[in-house]
């Protein structure tokens, strides 16, 4: 039997765990970007945090996926078997590469702007929403399709601890030693990471300013 | 300095004013100068003498160190720094147009921040373009990138103008511009100043630029004032820095400085 008969003939399944794998990195994406962003943005005000929060996301981004889902399953709250570990760890990896990248893009604004900006009498949060962060966008989105196209690969780990989505063919399969049934997850997930890696590449080039 | 008496046009004024950077060697130590109402008074100097820094002290983008510096009579760090630069127009060498932002809108930003309505911003950047010879029709909807280097300036310009400021501060507006640009801006820019009255603080290293468009000029070495003097004496002053720089810069075998 073929893949693509094995998907086919599963299309219940195979929808049911690309949505759920969908709802993983999503619900991650919104929770990383709501805390990165800001912490992003402060680290351009607030220089001496900078060595400490990144390097934590450092540290969280060199701990292997496995692990971090095995280690936060003791964990109250955030932690045990389900969707909830899965969210935390792959918000945790998220958080780099947004973080990084807001702070990157505000700190590359032409420094003339922005002292042209402070000369006019621009407060710190008009420069900061009017100048800063328009400019920086296009790199903000950079960092969130860089971190959505690593946790759409790292979302196949979470089904070994319970939380599901397209993972769950790719362990059966390991355990089965059936190349089909692990290509039927390992395929849609490839898919999904396409995907968002292109519609997000695209808002990106929408964005960024010339 | 209690001895110095601020006459009532005094737009600015240096009192002993110095900056220093978190405690290393001074960028700029013991200012003195009072700058009247309507002139233009040029800051000339080679690069490093302490000019931008000047500049700086008075839309408080740098705070003195020593002394102080009084605009309006009021010392910068008893204003509200917001305030005092919106009124104050800053135009810097390298522009800083917003890029994200038509010419229009970055024309009308002040006066947007300052709450004014619609029609009165629209009114205002279709004047402030036309006084720097940019035709609203063609030029208010383009992107900074899509300018000339010269046009870049006179929206610059226009910008800085836009809320009306009684003050204005350019840092070598016309450096980064071609020669000949740079000597219609020159020209255009004398005529307007004429037209606007305003209290102007010209920073340049150009003794040609200093004298078309100074009323006085200040010339500054290693952060301090060397000498004032009012433009049309500047080339016969006999004072020995003035003397020492007007030879450095003259140092070709060409009559350029008559």
């Amino acid at each position: 039997m073929g893949v693509l008969d094995f998907l086919l003939s599963n299309l219940g399944e195979v929808s049911e765990l690309t949505l759920q794998h969908v709802e993983l990195v999503g619900v991650s994406m919104i929770l990383a970007t709501t805390v990165g962003v800001p912490l992003g943005i402060l680290l351009t005000r607030r220089a001496a945090l900078r060595r400490w929060v990144l390097g934590g996301a450092n540290i969280i981004q060199t701990i292997p996926s496995l692990a971090l889902f095995g280690f936060l399953i003791p964990v109250p709250v955030m932690g045990g078997i389900g969707s909830r570990t899965a969210i935390v760890a792959l918000t945790l990896y998220a958080l780099l590469p947004i973080i990084r990248n807001t702070y990157a893009g505000i700190r590359n604004v032409d420094p003339a702007v922005i002292e042209a900006g402070r000369g006019m009498g621009m407060t710190d949060q008009q420069l900061l929403w009017r100048v800063e962060m328009p400019l920086s966008l296009g790199v903000i989105l950079a960092g969130i399709r860089v971190a959505t196209v690593i946790s759409v690969g790292v979302a196949t780990i979470a089904a070994a601890v319970g939380a599901g989505g397209l993972g769950m063919y790719i362990f059966r399969g390991v355990g089965m030693v059936n190349n089909q049934v692990i290509l039927a997850g390992a395929i849609p997930a490839a898919a999904l990471a396409v995907l968002a890696d292109f519609g997000l590449g695209w808002a990106e080039r929408r964005l960024a300013v010339k | 300095m209690n001895g110095t008496v601020s006459g009532p046009q005094a737009v600015i004024e240096f009192r002993g004013a110095g900056f220093s950077l978190n405690g290393g060697p001074a960028r700029v130590s013991g200012l003195n100068i009072q700058i009247w109402r309507g002139e233009t008074l040029v800051l000339l100097g080679r690069s490093g003498a302490g000019k931008t820094t000047t500049l700086k002290l008075i839309n408080r983008l740098l705070e003195p160190t020593t002394g102080e510096v009084l605009v309006e009579g009021k010392p910068t760090t008893a204003w509200d720094p917001i305030r005092l630069r919106r009124r104050i127009g800053y135009v810097i060498q390298e522009v800083g147009l917003f890029p994200h932002l038509p010419v229009d809108a970055n024309v009308g930003l002040v006066p947007e921040l300052e709450g004014w309505k619609l029609e009165r911003i629209h009114a205002r950047v279709e004047e402030l373009l036309r006084l720097v010879g940019l035709e609203p029709g063609r030029f208010a909807s383009r992107r900074p990138h899509e300018l000339s280097g010269g046009q870049r300036q006179r929206v610059g310009v226009a910008r800085a103008l836009a809320a009306d400021p009684p003050i204005l501060l350019m840092d070598e507006p016309f450096g980064a511009l071609d020669p000949v640009t740079r000597a219609e801006l020159q020209r255009e820019f004398s005529r307007l100043k004429e037209q606007l009255n305003k209290t102007i603080v010209f920073v340049t290293h150009d003794v040609q630029e200093a004298l078309r468009l100074g009323t006085r000029i200040a010339l500054m070495a290693e952060g301090r004032l060397v000498g004032v003097r009012p433009s049309r004496e500047f080339l016969q002053s006999s004072e020995p820095d003035v003397r020492a720089f007007l030879d450095a810069v003259s140092g070709w075998d060409e009559p350029a400085l008559r």
